[in-house]
Order: structure tokens, then C-alpha cells, then sequence
């Protein structure tokens, strides 16, 4: 990674420009700041960040409550001879993202994101017959806000 | 705009904007909008907090914060809010959330995120949490993940399952 790449992380976490050129303006504040840098370089670098899986996505991040749909953190407690086959059962299900193997007696956890709200409850059913395990559910109550925190 | 053609912008968004030198324009003319609609309709979204943030979204692995510790709190519920917002001011922690406990299994209330460059540091910036914040009288516990099976998912809008989730924070 560039000084060029390490700039645009720091800068375009907060925010993108929404005119007719945003990539010019990036390319001008960071000239502004002290590194020369031109309209096409910055896009060539975020492309080329894509790529190589250091950004995972260039865009809008939605709130999950706001798209209509329900999100949920879900926590299963499987025993290690099954671990295996509950993962792959767990993930066939499309609803969920994030799955984390994590140190301790819950040692499964996912994010569940469906349709509706009532999605969750429907696809932890569904996913309690499959892997007759229980599914742990604990949607957030409260979000403490904290600020962008990647800096390079 | 009407609602169709907004959920129109919104799938068309979803896995990332156009890389043109003009990306407004080139949505525009995917949907049959003007620029100034789609600018304005994407500024509507941040506003009224549809969109929380625009922008770019890393991958903290692939940047070289290679431990990532959920770490849980059992606080009384009268001063979750309390310690909630101590921690959301810690550059160590990344998310903070009050979640329900599921008692009997499960008495933590309260969830943050520490990502590091590995878990000695990641430990070191929570005991200094801990001083800092005066919470060494609460019940915690750290959960380092240590394998990442899955990451994709979610389904917001309709056909477009794997990838919408990867705009959603957690």
C-alpha cells in the first residue's frame, strides 16, 4: 500500500463527494494536503484496492432497522465433534453473514439479516430443526455511537 | 421519486458505486433519472439516515488487524448507558452495543468490539480500558474469534442476497 492508498482510506471513510466529479475533488484535497494526485490516479487506486481485498465495498453502508428488514446477532453452543457440520449447515442459509468460530462455550457467531423482522424469528427456527442445536438470539437494544476508528 | 425507482437507486448503489468519472451521471442514465436526482436522492438517504455512512469500507484483516476480540460486560442495568458511552470513546473500540442477556447461559449485557494487530496488544488495550475507565468491578469476558467462516450474506432487497450485507455494519 501507497502513501496515495493511505490517504484515500483515511479520507474516504467519512464520506465521498456527491458532485459531478467527486473523484477530481478527492484528487484535490489530497494535492491540497500535500501529496500530487490526479482524478484518474484516485480511481485507478480504489479499483486497485478492491481488487486486492483491502476494501470491502465502495459506497452507500445502509441501517440495517431502515431497510425494513431484521438484523440480528445469533450465538450457538455446538459440540466439537458437530462444529463442522452445523457451520456448513448454518451457512447454507443465505440470511446469514459474519459467521465467527469464537473461544468459548458459545462458540458460533453470526449476524442474521432477512427481509422482514419477523424473518429472524422464522429462520432461527428453521435453523434450530436443522442443527438441533439452540440458536442464542440477542438483537441490539442500544448502539453506543463510536466514530471511524482505521486510521493509517 | 417514486418508490420504485428509489428502490431502483438503491439496488443499483448497493454493491458500490460506478467507477466513472462521473458516477452520478452514469447511474443516471442506467435509470432514466437526471444527475441532480440521483445526487439529491443520495444526499436525502445520508440525511435522514437511510445511508449511515457513503464511502469507502475496509477489510481490518487485510489492513493488518489480525485479532478481533468481541469483548462482553455484565453491568447493572442502570449504568449500561453510562458504561456504554465511556467505551464507545475508546479508540480501541470499534462497536459498542447493549444486547439482551440470555440468562441463565449468558449474563453479559453489553458488547464491544477491539480489533488490533494481535491479541497481546489487543489484551493490553483493554486492561488499559479497564484502568482508564474504572471498570475492573464488572464481570467481563474476551471472545477472539479465530476463524471467519462466513462473510456475506443478507438480503435486504429483493435478487440481490449475497452482497447488500456487505454495506450493513454490524
Amino acid at each position: 500500500m501507497n502513501d496515495l492508498d493511505k490517504r484515500l482510506i483515511n479520507l474516504l471513510q467519512d464520506g465521498f463527494p456527491l458532485t459531478a466529479r467527486p473523484f477530481e475533488i478527492v484528487a484535490r484535497q489530497i494535492t491540497a494536503a500535500g501529496l500530487e494526485a490526479s482524478e484518474a490516479e484516485v480511481m485507478q487506486r480504489i479499483q486497485a484496492l478492491l481488487d486486492e481485498g483491502i476494501l470491502s465495498r465502495f459506497g452507500p453502508m445502509y441501517q440495517a432497522e431502515r431497510m425494513g428488514g431484521g438484523l440480528t446477532l445469533a450465538a450457538m453452543k455446538i459440540d466439537e465433534k458437530d462444529y463442522d457440520r452445523v457451520c456448513e449447515q448454518v451457512n447454507s442459509f443465505s440470511q446469514v453473514a459474519h459467521n465467527y468460530r469464537r473461544e468459548h462455550e458459545l462458540n458460533m457467531w453470526f449476524v442474521l439479516a432477512t427481509e422482514t423482522p419477523e424473518g429472524i424469528q422464522d429462520c432461527i427456527h428453521e435453523m434450530e430443526e436443522v442443527t438441533g442445536y439452540h440458536v442464542f438470539n440477542m438483537p441490539k437494544q442500544e448502539e453506543f455511537y463510536v466514530g471511524l476508528k482505521f486510521s493509517l | 421519486m417514486d418508490e420504485i425507482t428509489q428502490l431502483r437507486l438503491r439496488k443499483a448503489i448497493q454493491n458500490g458505486l460506478p467507477l466513472t468519472q462521473q458516477p452520478y451521471l452514469t447511474l443516471a442514465r442506467e435509470l432514466g433519472l437526471t444527475e441532480a436526482q440521483v445526487m439529491q436522492t443520495i444526499n436525502d438517504w445520508q440525511d435522514d439516515g437511510l445511508i449511515k455512512r457513503f464511502g469507502l469500507v475496509v477489510k481490518h484483516h487485510n489492513l493488518g488487524y489480525k485479532a478481533n476480540a468481541m469483548v462482553v460486560w455484565d453491568i447493572p442495568n442502570d449504568k449500561v448507558d453510562e458504561v456504554g458511552e465511556l467505551l464507545s470513546l475508546c479508540d480501541a473500540v470499534t462497536l459498542c452495543y447493549q444486547r439482551p442477556r440470555q440468562l441463565p447461559q449468558w449474563n453479559y449485557n453489553l458488547f464491544s468490539m477491539i480489533h488490533g494487530q494481535n491479541r497481546d496488544t489487543v489484551l493490553q488495550q483493554l486492561a488499559d480500558i479497564v484502568q482508564e475507565n474504572g471498570l475492573s468491578a464488572f464481570n467481563r469476558d474476551v471472545l477472539f474469534s479465530y476463524k471467519l467462516f462466513k462473510q456475506c450474506g443478507g438480503q435486504y432487497v429483493q435478487a440481490s442476497t449475497e452482497q447488500i450485507s456487505k454495506g450493513l455494519s454490524l
